[in-house]
């Protein structure tokens, strides 16, 4: 099974996605350049961190135009995994894949910091490895990570149990302090923390490995 | 020819006998452009002319430096084939004009200037300085400065994609109008593909890549070359504005373009621009290049051929491809969907020449602009100070109280508001992020990580330049020793006021003096940096600030934590207790913060002593010995304990002294030399620092939740950690946000 991970223009954790899968995980990865129309021979995508063409408009908001996107939602409605990190999750809210949106930290300021995060739900193929109700602890780098959404769309995430990750503590205002949400299919993760970031010991944490970990357990039973 | 009056001379800042030079060199008078090209090429900022006499005392080379001072960065070899490549450069006047684009175009400019080598940046530091935050007057105003540059750093570096990995934060009133802003990058590449700025082979086509040339910057070179008025707000065009995702794809599309092997040479273009990087590639390589002005890509209709030589619009590069190779390069960078055009040609005799729709408005012999730049001695006679050599009478009278005070002040409290919107984390290299004596980033292709440590001191250097610079010097070596980390070569940035003022120039010239002494003696060479001079307002310099960042080879990946992490531990000081005159206590933290004075002199450092310490800490961590180690600096023995104290487990310490100091020299003073560690083996530590010649008390050990100090059976501080730590923690926060 491999991975692929998309290389927008202004990606900048292209490369720590592709070393968390393929040196901390062990598992196959190559990269997908955002001009290509077809993703080639995967088993999942990773849409990664970063400023995918510099983000001045909106983030996310040209991305979705790009040929790589129109790949990445026909593999989507296929069934296949996509996982959108940071930048990724912001993507995956403008190009219509995911629910809500992303807007300015309520503090206004960019934050880099560990968090904790606490599992809500295992019943997806990004959670399966971790026990629910399990805190983990990773990362955070954005400035527009405050999760929105309105009421009713907010108590469909709830009632469908597609809220997957919460943050123990709400670092930028995001409501009902959701962190990462499900798409219906449960196929299309998107979060804000970096699950990359934590993936062995030297790097503070490993506890954004069970993320990737799930994913490998998930396509070794769709074989 | 339009005849070049006196006040066009004064207005370029040329004084009339440079301006003779430059008609001698020409054997003719200049044309408009041509004096707008000699303004900025002989401005202090380009050419170094008050300070290059001196910059030649500075050792320069080592075993290990590939490229010392002269290219956009020096270059260190790390081993196993790899190299790095860093350098320090500062935007302290237009953080001052506009602070958000001011220190955001800084970043760009430094790491522009480390992929210029072909190395990919991984490490971004900052050696910032503010005037004080409650000052009644200019309070408001320093803190919107902060937060504009803070937010300009975080803007650019977090969009680039490098990680800001440490720095420090200084405040003192004499920054008030003259915030400093300096900004180092380290980049990795291997040891044999390193790139030079270097326009070689007549014929070979020079190439202009990255984004359109606009009327922004014009003359911002000259402008860091002269104090500020009240007209200086005037100059906020001069300020260039940065766009750090096009910076991203100028970075990504060179070090691809680089790979081709199509590429003979390449500069950015950075304080002047166009002018810079075509006369010193020329000048460099021994060769002339000629450019097209109608061919360069314009922002704007109707520029000029002045202001297209002289603009600082930023993500800019010139380069030189191999005749016949050029479309491999065009094809790399139509893929970034970056502009590239072929601007002009390298030629054989050594002339910069620039036309204009095949006029020529510019004709100037390469060596006439790089190399015959003015040179000045400039006179310097004693550094200038104002403060008297005693200081007053005084008694603690609450000790813990003013601990506490301490670790609240803006030089000593936690810089967490700055740090936590800088990413530090990205590309998963950090093994040490900010607040830690060193930062470390590992480079995973090459199997070894690198410590690094940004330090100055103004308080010092303003009491002592000569003194001041070796005790920062020592402290910056002493940071990446105590990570475990040799520490291997430097770059440096000299912050100071008007050179023309005798006194300050004297001030230049210890502190130079007092940096190579001590380079020397702690074998880090300087392989490059930068001189800001002119900071001053209204007549008011800035404190002399050189800033140091020091840069250390660590063969494991696990470095020394700086906090206590378990109970139980003997806590030892490496160089032991030290001493403290009344007139060495005028300069500590103490004296400004709780005194709210200053006097004397800096304190006394004994360099071959300091390097024994740091070659018993380095010993000490590759035998395995140590669980914690953290360097004793501003605010002595008491504030060096309570940062011990601020790790996530809260550990503290009972300390027993038996010092016959009085008790503020005691846990206050700032001798150097000193090393605070935590051990399980007292015995084995205190063998290996005698093989070192070194003292080394066991000065008490390590316990839960509280912090104790006495001395002589007297208690001096008793305190609950946690409590310590919160106000130390939200110190800043509380600054800025009221």
């Amino acid at each position: 099974m491999k991975f692929g991970v998309v290389v927008f223009p202004g990606s900048n954790c292209d490369h720590d996605a592709f070393h968390a899968v393929s040196h901390n995980l062990g598992r196959p990865a190559e990269f997908i350049w955002h001009q290509a129309e077809r993703l080639g021979d995967i088993d999942a995508v990773i849409l990664p961190g970063g400023f995918a063409y510099g983000d001045y408009l909106r983030c996310g908001a040209i991305a979705k135009f790009s040929p790589v996107m129109a790949a990445v939602r026909r593999f989507a409605a296929e069934g296949g995994l996509v996982l959108g990190i940071c930048n990724g999750f912001q993507i995956l809210v403008e190009s219509g894949l995911l629910p809500g949106a992303l807007i300015r930290n309520r503090g206004l300021k960019f934050i880099c910091r560990e968090v904790a995060l606490r599992v809500e739900t295992t019943d997806s193929p990004f959670t399966s490895a971790a026990a629910s109700g399990r805190i983990l602890r990773l990362p955070i780098a954005h400035g527009e990570g405050c999760y929105y959404a309105d009421e009713s769309t907010l108590d469909e995430l709830e009632a469908e149990d597609r809220v997957a990750f919460r943050y123990a503590g709400n670092p930028n205002g995001s409501l009902r302090d959701i962190a990462g949400v499900l798409s219906r299919g449960r196929n299309v993760l998107g979060m804000m923390p970096h699950p990359e970031r934590a993936t062995e010991p030297l790097m503070g944490s490993s506890d954004g490995l069970a993320v990737f970990q799930s994913m490998v357990s998930a396509l070794a039973l769709q074989r | 020819m339009s005849a070049v009056t006196g006040e066009l001379i004064a207005q370029h800042q040329l004084t009339p006998a440079e301006f003779e030079r430059i008609v001698a060199l020409l054997g003719r008078e200049p044309t408009y452009t041509e004096l707008g090209i000699f303004s900025v090429m002989w401005s202090e900022h380009c050419s170094y002319k008050s300070s290059r006499l001196h910059l030649k005392k500075l050792p320069t080379r080592g075993a290990r430096v590939l490229q010392g001072p002269g290219e956009n960065a020096g270059v260190v070899d790390v081993g196993g084939g790899w190299a790095i490549a860093f350098k320090i450069e500062s935007h302290n006047h237009p953080s001052f004009i506009e602070p958000f684009q001011g220190a955001a175009t800084g970043v760009g400019g430094i790491l522009r200037d480390i992929f210029t080598m072909g190395a990919r940046p991984i490490a971004v530091m900052d050696a910032l300085r503010f005037g004080t935050l409650d000052d009644p007057r200019a309070g408001p105003r320093n803190r919107r400065i902060l937060q504009g540059v803070v937010s300009g750093i975080a803007h650019y570096g977090n969009c680039f994609g490098v990680p800001t990995v440490g720095g420090e934060c200084v405040f003192d009133p004499s920054y008030s109008g003259n915030p400093l802003v300096n900004v180092f990058a380290l980049g990795v590449f291997r040891a044999d593909q390193v790139f030079y700025a270097r326009a070689s082979g007549p014929g070979n086509p020079v190439l202009y890549v990255g984004a359109k040339t606009g009327r922004d910057g014009i003359h911002g070179a000259s402008m860091a070359s002269a104090e500020f008025t009240e007209e200086s707000k005037q100059k906020r065009p001069n300020v260039q504005v940065g766009d750090p995702f096009l910076e991203k794809l100028l970075l990504e599309a060179c070090l691809e373009a680089m790979a081709t092997g199509a590429i003979v040479g390449i500069q950015d273009m950075g304080a002047a621009g166009l002018t810079c990087s075509t006369c010193e590639m020329g000048s460099r390589a021994g060769t002339g290049i000629q450019i097209e002005l109608a061919h360069v890509p314009q922002r704007e209709s109707g520029m000029t051929p002045y202001e297209i030589m002289l603009s600082e619009s930023q993500e800019r590069m010139l380069l030189v491809a191999q005749k016949g190779r050029e479309e491999e390069v065009f094809r790399v960078f139509r893929k970034w969907g970056l502009d590239a055009v072929e601007i002009g040609v390298v030629t054989g005799d050594a002339v910069l020449r620039v036309t204009d729709h095949g006029r020529v408005v510019a004709e100037i012999p390469n060596h006439a602009l790089a190399e015959e730049a003015p040179l000045y001695d400039r006179p310097h006679t004693t550094p200038y100070r104002a403060a008297p050599l005693d200081g007053p009478a005084f008694a603690g009278l609450d000790l813990r109280a003013d601990l506490e005070a301490l670790l609240a002040s803006g030089d000593l409290c936690s810089k967490r508001w700055i740090w936590e919107q800088y990413d530090h984390m990205v590309r998963t290299n950090t093994v040490r992020g900010p607040g830690a004596d060193a930062s470390i980033v590992r480079i995973k292709e090459a199997g070894v990580s690198l410590a690094m440590s940004l330090d100055g001191n103004g308080r010092y250097c303003y009491l002592s330049p000569r003194e001041g610079t070796r005790l920062m010097v020592a402290e910056a070596c002493r940071n990446v020793s105590t990570v475990g980390a040799l520490p291997v070569a430097a770059t440096n940035n000299l912050n100071f006021g008007n050179p023309e003022r005798p006194e300050i120039m004297a001030q230049l010239v210890e502190a130079i003096e007092g940096m190579a002494e001590a380079c020397a003696k702690l074998e880090t060479p300087i392989t490059g940096g930068n001189v800001s001079l002119y900071n001053e307002t209204l007549g008011e310099p800035i404190h002399p600030t050189p800033v140091i960042g020091v840069v250390g080879v660590l063969k494991t990946a696990e470095p020394l934590p700086l906090e206590f992490s378990r109970h139980g531990l003997a806590v030892i000081l490496l160089g032991g207790l030290g001493e403290c005159e009344p007139r060495r206590f005028g300069g500590t933290q103490y004296a400004q913060v709780i005194l709210r004075t200053q006097w004397g002199l800096p304190p006394a450092l004994d360099l071959d002593y300091e390097s024994r310490v740091q070659a018993a800490v380095r010993a000490l961590a590759a035998e395995g010995l140590l669980d914690s180690a953290h360097d004793l600096a501003d605010g002595g023995l008491a504030v060096a304990l309570a940062e011990c104290s601020f790790g996530a487990a809260a550990i503290g310490a009972r300390i027993e002294l038996h010092s016959e100091m009085r008790p503020e020299y005691l846990l206050f003073h700032e001798g150097p030399s000193r090393i605070l560690v935590s051990t399980a083996r007292p015995e084995a530590v205190g063998e290996i620092a005698s093989t070192h010649g070194i003292e080394a008390p066991v000065i008490g050990h390590t316990l839960e939740r509280r912090l104790s100090i006495a001395n002589r059976g007297v208690a001096l501080v008793d305190v609950d950690v946690a409590a310590l730590r919160s106000g130390w923690d939200s110190a800043l926060e509380k600054m800025l946000e009221g």
